[in-house]
């Protein structure tokens, strides 16, 4: 079933994180196999900030091998010295986890591509996100663990999506999970609920264009598609319109940048979606009490139709 | 559960094999022996004075605890309830079968007032997706917009939303109206077998898909038809209907219903022609 939330402040910051923790929370019933969210912080936008992981979460309920954990030293040693070798110097560096860790790096280049294929070049290595702003958490559990366990509680910031999985078509890892990175752009990130029906040949003619994916998750195909429109010099919000046609299945998806959140719903406007849109707040999710969790108050919401694309700038 | 028994006497239907077997039983007892009157009551249902009213928060509640207070209210003999704090909670006030003046202070999520037979009910706030599904008798009216699946297989009853709502209004209905104030999504009226569908803003694609019968009226653009929906001659008589309708409904009521569209179905999807003229109806 899966349930997606986001939101975005306009001319303000908040608390992001544990603004959608609540709404996610609120959400659980939807799916909670895992939880991801996609937060834009509050940054001097000088350094890049990387999500990355050197292995999976093998706890109850994984569908993951277990490895070593020695091998994500080694990993990390490796993802270390290749920083070196393209010339991006580590600032600050946090291992929340074993198996997940947050770089903040110098790195001068603009395209993203060669960095991130040299970085994923290493077995068991994915980069969640990369961006100035961005930051992609996603591991096993309800919103309420993952918001624990990576203490995202008091992160500040403008917008953030966010997804409440219900593993149906592949595995329960932190892989397959939401948000999907908009590989190899800066700051691009995407949640879906629904299934996409031209999953594979979408796949195979993105993958002959030199398209990239790190899992068997039908909704990774929308970050990689939009991410291929973007390449060839669409907007994002036209990418998004492309996709309600290009796409097959049922869908209502979201996708946000550094400055903006977007939501798409398809044309037969099978999967849910209610809106609440104000002057300084936009915020959305799969059922009402997901807003309601941070406006508890009576407030005017409605249910995009059917085809409909939005776009929101902060 | 209803039992099933084998009939001797066999309509042409049942001679093609078509049917053999006819549901008899309690359950058919209950609802079509007018000689006990005692069988038109359901179980379990209340007699209520609508001069007693009550009010009731269910901000902390669950909503089977909420359901489960207004049943114990009914039960008290409180005939208007208010609803105070339903903050988009779901399947809130299911399966009241008895009259009962309802109040909702609020939005409720999703499978609102499902299964319903009898009560008015007001929410002054937006509903989510299959608000009133399966209503019976009643009045349910919504104050703001309403989530898809609006009225999802109504048999009967008034079903009024005063802003839009989203796809498959109708959906399968099989009596009763729907009164939508504002716009309405995609396939409204999808696979409809009975009863009528009043859109006084405008409609998405696929207006009327699969309609085996009932009606729809537009008053504003239609995105496009579905398979077997066409347009049929708005008469004198629809008219009048319309504009008491909208009176009662308190929505519209100095709408031009001369200059709405009517959809009817074409009927060339039906399957019924080796059926006796009764059968279609029971069919139907």
């Amino acid at each position: 079933m899966c349930g997606i939330a986001g939101l975005i402040h306009r001319g303000k910051s908040s608390k992001v994180g544990h603004e959608l923790q609540g709404m996610l929370q609120a959400l659980k019933h939807r799916g909670e196999d895992s939880t991801g969210y996609a937060l834009y912080g509050d940054t001097d936008g000088k350094n890049f900030i990387m999500r990355f992981k050197v292995g999976e979460n093998v706890g109850e309920g994984s569908t993951s091998v277990a490895e070593d954990v020695s091998v994500y030293d080694k990993r990390k040693k490796i993802v270390d010295s290749y920083l070196t070798e393209m010339g991006a110097k580590i600032i600050k560096e946090e291992r929340i986890l074993p198996y997940s860790l947050r770089y903040e790096i110098e790195y001068n280049k603009k395209d993203l591509l060669e960095f991130s294929q040299k970085i994923e070049s290493i077995p068991g290595v994915e980069i969640l996100s990369m961006g100035k702003s961005l930051e992609v958490i996603k591991d096993l559990g309800n919103a309420k663990m993952v918001c624990d366990r990576y203490n995202l509680d008091k992160l500040v910031g403008t917008h953030a999506i966010g997804h409440a999985r219900m593993a149906t078509e592949s595995g329960v890892d932190i892989k397959s999970a939401h948000p999907f990175w908009g590989y190899p752009f800066s700051d691009v990130s995407v949640v879906h609920n629904g299934q996409l029906t031209n999953y594979w040949n979408n796949r195979r003619a993105l993958e002959n264009k030199g398209m990239r994916f790190m899992s068997e998750c039908d909704s990774e195909l929308i970050a990689v598609y939009l991410a291929e429109k973007m390449r060839d010099g669409a907007t994002l919000e036209e990418g998004m319109k492309e996709s309600l046609t290009g796409l097959d299945g049922v869908f209502t998806y979201f996708v946000a940048t550094k400055d903006s959140l977007g939501m798409a719903k398809d044309t037969m406007a099978a999967k849910p979606l209610v809106l609440y849109e104000s002057d300084d707040l936009v915020a959305m999710g799969s059922e009402e009490i997901a807003i309601r969790s941070i406006l508890p108050q009576e407030i005017d919401t409605y249910d995009p139709f059917d085809g409909e694309v939005k776009v929101w700038q902060i | 559960m209803a039992n099933i028994k084998s009939v001797s006497k066999k309509t042409k239907a049942q001679a093609m094999g078509m049917h053999t077997e006819v549901l008899t039983g309690r359950t058919q007892q209950k609802f079509f022996n007018p000689d006990e009157a005692e069988n038109f009551y359901y179980f379990g249902t209340h007699d209520v004075d609508f001069n007693k009213r009550t009010d009731l928060d269910v901000k902390d509640m669950t909503a089977a605890e909420a359901n489960k207070e207004i049943d114990n209210l009914m039960g008290q003999g409180y005939g208007t309830i208010v609803i105070k704090n339903p903050q988009g909670k779901h399947s809130l006030g299911v399966g009241i079968l008895n009259k009962l003046n309802l109040i909702f202070e609020g939005s409720l999520g999703y499978f609102g007032m499902g299964s319903c037979d009898g009560p008015i009910v007001r929410i002054n706030g937006r509903v989510g997706w299959s608000c009133a599904e399966n209503l019976m008798a009643g009045k349910v009216v919504i104050e703001k917009n309403a989530g898809s699946c609006f009225g999802a297989a109504i048999r009967g009853g008034d079903l009024i939303c005063k802003g839009s709502v989203g796809a498959r209004t109708g959906i399968d209905m099989k009596g009763g109206t729907i009164i939508i104030g504002g716009d309405a999504g995609a396939f409204t009226g999808f696979m409809m077998q009975r009863g009528r569908i009043i859109i006084l803003g405008d409609v998405g694609i696929n207006l009327g898909d699969s309609m085996y019968d009932g009606t729809i009226f537009v008053g504003g653009e239609i995105g496009s038809y579905g398979s077997d929906a066409v347009d049929a001659e708005l008469t004198k008589s629809d008219q009048d209907w319309l504009k008491r309708k909208l009176k009662v409904a308190e929505i519209g009521e100095n709408f031009d219903v001369s200059k709405m569209k009517k959809i009817v179905a074409g009927k060339k999807l039906w399957n019924y022609d080796n059926l006796e003229p009764t059968e279609k109806k029971g069919a139907i």
